[in-house]
């Protein structure tokens, strides 16, 4: 047996070397191929999504438990102070409760005299986080509802905090969703004061960027971002954030929601087409049940 | 003496075990912890996997097979595809090409060893993402990742470790 092995060990060493070669350069075109053929790898990317979603889901209630008794315990111990603020904040919002009817009935007057056209209300699809964004780069998360639910690409998603961003590849039961931190995201968005269009472009920071102002325009730190339904997918009026710094380098916003403890996600479904062309987005087959 | 179909499948789920972990340690890596500011610099476990099993058990691991759970774990986390996949065969294949230096060597040198490896492929994946997007990622939160995967390495390499005492004593 010696000879055989003698002269196997340099041809297994360089089978092994050629393996090695060729698995670089297969993920080297794998790179290719995503930026090549999008479409090929978001239906892999969908179905790979579809078929873990249901482990993910299984495994992410536990955490999610433990998570909820550690924030119990929290507020436990801040529970003087949680109280006085709340009763302060309650009073606030009472006022506001009624300012909000007074002018909820003077905008029916006056709607009602303009013959305005009613908005499109939107459905909602309710999502469990199943999947975090895992690192530095990568700014999404998984969601368990897809086309099954009626999740469609593009379309926003929110908490009662504000927009939280859009979907992007939707399997079957599970859904990609971009966050407006993403290095992607472009949101049209206005200044709700000033009614100031712009889009809001993440760039992989916590905080995003206005961009493509028009000439002039006035933004000022604490001005509030909302979105502005151009486009079509998103409802307008969504919260989105908070302008935290002007300069030179750009318009700095700070995001309403809180990415660290998103559990629960509403996707809204204005019955649109959306912001992104769907011939040349991934639609898998499946039942839909339609808005 | 003919191994019993028992002593068969024994054999074939501990040749199955180091895949087995990677591959759960993939999904495991996108549970979502709801600890504030972690998911951003979540620990790359499957990385550690992979270092480890490189250097003590390079035959229970094809080199395909580290690629297929690159590719896996790209295409679940929202990476690119491929990205993962050159970062972990490239350390598994350089580790593969040094594993008799850390035969018999301290935890210490083992976790030196992972802390370069991981620096490697942290360098690696900022190279590639910055190509892909065709612009300078952040370095600082890549950094801070880096930070949080070396750090939390021993916890997961005692684990790895026992088990591969527990396989010594089973040969």
């Amino acid at each position: 047996m010696r000879p055989v092995n003698r002269l196997a060990a340099p041809i297994r060493g360089f089978a092994q070397r050629f393996a090695y070669l060729g698995l670089v350069l297969a993920a080297f075109g794998l790179m290719m191929l995503g930026k090549a053929d999008a479409l090929l790898v978001e239906r892999l990317r969908a179905n790979v999504t579809d078929a873990v979603a249901p482990i993910l889901d299984a495994l992410s209630r536990p955490v999610a438990t433990a998570a909820d008794w550690v924030l119990r315990a929290e507020s436990m111990i801040a529970l003087y102070e949680e109280n006085k603020r709340l009763r302060e904040d309650n009073a606030t919002l009472l006022q506001w409760q009624a300012a909000a009817r007074r002018l909820e009935t003077e905008n029916a007057q006056l709607r009602s005299l303009l013959q305005f056209a009613p908005e499109r209300p939107g459905t909602f699809i309710s999502g469990r986080v199943i999947a975090d964004h895992g690192g530095a780069y990568a700014q999404s998360f998984l969601v368990n509802a897809g086309t099954n639910s009626g999740v469609r690409p593009g379309q926003a998603v929110v908490t009662e905090a504000g927009l939280v961003g859009r979907t992007d590849v939707v399997g079957g039961r599970s859904a990609r969703v971009l966050l407006i931190t993403d290095l992607n995201s472009r949101i049209p968005v206005v200044v709700e004061h000033s009614r100031v269009r712009a889009i809001l472009a993440g760039d992989n920071t916590n905080r995003p960027r206005l961009i493509h102002l028009p000439q002039g325009a006035l933004v000022s730190p604490g001005d509030r971002i909302v979105t502005s339904g151009h486009g079509g997918a998103f409802p307008p009026g969504v919260p989105v954030g908070m302008v935290t710094a002007v300069s030179d380098s750009g318009i700095v916003v700070q995001p309403y929601v809180n990415y660290d403890r998103l559990e629960y996600v509403r996707i809204i479904d204005l019955g649109l087409t959306g912001i992104l062309q769907l011939p040349q987005k991934f639609m898998p087959e499946g039942p839909r049940t339609s808005p | 003496m003919k191994p019993t179909i028992w002593q068969r499948l024994d054999v074939l789920a501990r040749q199955l075990t180091p895949l087995g972990i990677t591959f759960a340690l993939v999904i495991l890596n996108a549970v979502p912890l709801h600890v504030p500011a972690l998911a951003r610099v979540v620990p790359v476990l499957p990385l550690m996997a992979v270092y480890h099993f490189a250097i003590y058990r390079p035959v229970m691991m094809p080199m395909a097979a580290v690629f297929l759970i690159g590719v896996f774990h790209d295409l679940l986390t929202g990476f690119p595809l491929g990205v993962h996949a050159l970062v972990f065969v490239s350390v598994f294949g350089i580790l593969g090409a040094q594993r008799r230096f850390f035969m018999g060597k301290s935890f210490a040198i083992y976790w030196l060893g992972f802390a370069l490896a991981a620096f490697g492929g942290a360098v690696e994946t900022w190279v590639l993402m910055s190509g892909l997007n065709a612009t300078l990622m952040e370095t600082r939160v890549a950094f801070f990742q880096y930070v949080m995967t070396v750090g939390t390495f021993p916890i997961l390499a005692w684990i790895l470790l026992l088990w591969q005492q527990a396989f010594q004593r089973a040969d």
